[in-house]
């Protein structure tokens, strides 16, 4: 193995909030943004202004998608269990942005932000969480399974852990099609401890599949904390018995993100088998909007919001690169348009028909 | 004193074996622990070793011969010093081999399993043409070979499946053909594969996992259920899952209760599955080629016994029996009996047997538990208005409660008794022969159920 697997910390010159000097200086003109399809080619030392800019609408996206879901979900319109990525979107956002087309996405039940980063549309997304036809599953699969085949994204899965071997199944089938694509397949600190993870990271380095496990580390697994559910110190080191290479990352960086991202993405397209990538990262609401939190002080959540938000830390670059207040402020209000219309239309979309009760069971088309 | 050597089982299921060569000759001397012969069956090989010392006196079976059952003698030892031999009676074969743990014959009472003798049973009513006789084993094997020769994204994944050839030597010759890539052994990993299985199968392949036995598939249920089943319905119809879980269901013998449990009705009560059950070689090979062409998850459930056992097939590489058709494999007037699996052919025999007390049973083998083909049920008990259902399952919430409850629902009013289920018993399976063979439903019970429905017998 070229590299030896441990556990190393990518926290190095973009952590603490600051990035490196770009080359590019800002430019006046618009950034469209394209979710899922980030800019070819972005140098992951010195991201240029635009690629930036993407980054910052991306993570902004979620956040506040995320707070309109909340706030359907206090209204009623959004029911069962919804969980909120608050926090958590430099991870996501990072990731796919050094990703390329064709690689494939799984997660657990937090995953809106993973949907939408994908390039799934907010309106379907949106229009599942309130049950309706329009949305992704039509309506029967809800906030924790939804699923976009075209966009490469396979789930949104309610039970913890079980992601997990089924992520490695699909970097299986790009290894075994010869697809060059990766599996990226996200966890959470509390699927860490399921025995089916070390079961899969086991085949994964013994067959040496192109799977990046992004363990999303946001610090609880729903009121346990993880120094009181996890034995041993960085989660990075579970692969280690496996010789898998594992990486403690900076989560609320986005930059720290890409640059272990690019990293892990390289060494699994080399052939060399799976990555682990810890993502330190936390969630500022509760594990699911019934969750009254009660497991941490207000001044933790405060603190972590106040000094350490990825979406302020990028402002705060974007700022620095010479970005107008301006054009961010136009960049806010765009975004917090779509959502506002994805929001109208997720309400206006009709339930699903009574007949597609019936419907999607099992698929037509076996020997007759 | 004379001691009898018999032809040991390698296996709870093994009947019989070939005595592929011989150490000694007729006068050698030898000594306890000496490996005297070297027998093997289709899937396993085993040196036989004395277990006192003495002088050969006599070979029974031929190098090379084949078919000798299980507790036959195959030769015969004079002790060298009769003092030191217990147990002398050569009737009570102190010269056992090493390993023999299956019941031998002299063990086997009045209860016993109904012996496992590889009958040839003819192919059932829709097969034609040249006919080869041919194990269930060797038809399921055929049938994932061709299934991978003709899909190079159809792979086969489980515990020994390659280099050992399969732990029941189903995927005998499979890796030699197909290589490493698409026969992959695993660790001893139920879940991981299963889930990994399924991730492969979202991800446009179609794979074939065997359990080495269900039992084993309890560690890995939650990726059926939750993740092969749901995820269709849960996808809006975005996410097919086309891949096959199978391998041994039910009781084998003298497993006890950990590894003889029947998985039908566990898995037929969830949507989104489809389950299939064959008895003979021909629906095994059939239904496992239209298993791995269906775009569900496929739950296939096969039987340890029914594996050595020979059935006429057609000579054809395109044998393809569409999942959710139920075969009647006798008729009759009297009464309906539904089987499936190895209880096809005790219901066989039942029937058979019925017939010479002038009963005229009906058997049907579901073939497929979901999609049920309830019509012809349906059809048979409007005919025969009595009902007997057969599995080898615990009765509660069994494949027969299903079938009592849909015969009584809809077809009621031609009912001339209520129906009547034959199962195991409501007990996890015990070790002892005698037990085990009171726990599992034999030829007599099915006899005794028809009979109650016809009130001939009082109702048990």
């Amino acid at each position: 193995m070229a590299k030896s697997p441990q556990t190393r910390s990518a926290t190095s010159a973009t952590s603490g909030n600051k990035a490196p000097a770009p080359k590019t200086k800002a430019t006046s003109k618009s950034v469209r943004r394209v979710p899922g399809r980030p800019p070819k080619n972005i140098p992951i030392e010195t991201p240029d202004t635009d690629s930036l800019l993407g980054l910052y609408e991306d993570m902004l996206m979620i956040r506040r998608f995320e707070e309109k879901a909340g706030q359907l979900y206090g209204m009623g319109m959004i029911g069962g269990f919804c969980h909120l990525y608050i926090g958590q979107e430099a991870i996501v956002v990072g990731m796919q942005s050094v990703s390329r087309e064709g690689d494939s996405v799984i997660t657990s039940y937090r995953d809106h932000g993973h949907m939408l980063a994908c390039g799934m549309t907010a309106n379907g997304v949106m229009a599942e969480l309130t049950g309706r036809k329009d949305g992704y599953s039509k309506g029967k699969g809800g906030s924790m399974h939804m699923f976009s085949r075209e966009k490469h994204f396979y789930g949104g899965h309610g039970i913890v852990a079980a992601q997990v071997p089924i992520g490695a199944g699909l970097a299986f089938s790009h290894k075994y099609r010869e697809t060059g694509g990766v599996s990226l397949t996200y966890l959470g600190d509390g699927a860490i401890n399921q025995g089916q993870v070390y079961e899969t990271f086991n085949m994964a380095a013994l067959w040496k599949l192109p799977v990046i496990f992004v363990i999303e580390n946001n610090q609880y697994g729903m009121g346990t904390s993880v120094t009181r559910a996890a034995a041993g110190r960085a989660l990075a080191d579970r692969g280690k018995a496996y010789g898998i290479p594992g990486m403690q990352v900076d989560g609320m960086n986005v930059l720290a993100v890409r640059e272990a991202g690019a990293e892990a993405m390289a060494y699994c397209r080399e052939g060399k088998g799976p990555y682990i990538l810890e993502m330190q990262t936390y969630r500022y609401r509760g594990h699911s909007m019934s969750d009254p939190a009660k497991y941490r002080t207000r001044e933790e959540v405060d603190a972590m919001r106040k000094q350490r938000d990825p979406i302020d830390a990028l402002r705060e670059v974007l700022i620095a690169e010479g970005i107008e207040n301006d054009q961010i402020k136009a960049i806010d209000a765009k975004i917090k348009a779509e959502v506002t219309q994805a929001s109208d239309f997720a309400l206006a979309s009709p339930e699903p028909d009574p007949a597609e009760l019936w419907t999607d069971v099992i698929r037509e088309g076996g020997v007759i | 004193m004379s001691i009898s050597i018999t032809m040991p089982a390698l296996s709870p299921t093994m009947t019989e074996g070939k005595l592929a060569k011989w150490f000694v000759k007729v006068g050698d001397t030898v000594r306890s622990g000496d490996v005297i012969a070297e027998i093997e069956t289709d899937k396993a090989m085993m040196e036989v070793e004395a277990m006192d010392d003495g002088v050969v006196t006599a070979l029974h079976a031929a190098e090379g011969e084949e078919g000798i059952a299980v507790g036959t003698a195959i030769a015969d030892m004079e002790g060298e010093d009769d003092a030191s031999l217990a147990v002398s009676a050569p009737d009570q074969a102190p010269v056992a081999p090493t390993l023999t743990q299956a019941p031998a014959p002299t063990l086997t009472q009045a209860h016993a399993p109904t012996p496992v003798s590889a009958p040839v049973i003819a192919a059932s009513e829709h097969l034609s043409g040249h006919m080869v006789s041919t194990t269930v084993r060797e038809a399921l094997r055929d049938a994932m070979a061709e299934e991978m020769r003709r899909d190079e994204n159809v792979f086969l994944m489980g515990e020994e499946v390659g280099e050992y050839q399969g732990a029941y030597k189903v995927s005998q010759g499979l890796l030699e053909e197909f290589g490493a890539k698409r026969v992959i052994d695993t660790p001893i990993t139920e879940m991981g594969f299963a889930g990994l299985g399924v991730g492969a199968a979202f991800g446009e392949l179609r794979p074939v996992i065997e359990f080495m036995t269900f039992n084993f598939a309890m560690q890995a249920i939650d990726q059926i259920i939750n993740s092969a089943a749901k995820t269709l319905y849960m996808s809006g119809g975005q996410m097919g899952c086309p891949i096959v879980f199978r391998g041994p269901n039910g009781a084998a013998a003298r497993v006890a209760a950990q590894h003889s449990q029947c998985f039908a009705s566990w898995y037929a009560h969830c949507p989104g599955l489809k389950v299939v059950a064959p008895w003979s070689a021909a629906d095994a090979k059939g239904l496992l080629k239209a298993a791995i062409r269906d775009p569900n998850p496929v739950i296939f459930l096969e039987n340890e016994v029914l594996y050595g056992q020979s059935f006429d097939i057609p000579d054809t590489d395109d044998l393809l029996i569409p999942i959710g058709k139920a075969n009647i494999v006798r008729e009759g007037t009297d009464v309906t009996i539904t089987a499936f699996s190895i209880m096809v052919g005790k219901a066989l025999e039942a029937a058979d047997k019925l017939a010479e007390q002038g009963i005229s049973a009906e058997v049907i083998d579901l073939r497929s538990l979901r999609p049920l083909d309830i019509d012809t049920i349906l059809k048979s008990v409007q005919k025969t208005n009595r009902f007997v259902s057969c599995e080898e399952g615990f009765p509660f919430a069994g494949i027969g409660a299903e079938l009592s409850a849909q015969v009584t629902e809809k077809a009621f009013d031609w009912l001339d008794a209520p129906p009547k289920r034959v199962s195991g018993i409501d007990v996890p399976m015990p070790y002892a022969a005698n037990l085990e063979a009171l726990a599992l439903p034999q030829v007599d019970t099915i006899i005794d159920a028809v009979l109650e429905v016809s009130y001939q017998k009082e109702r048990g």
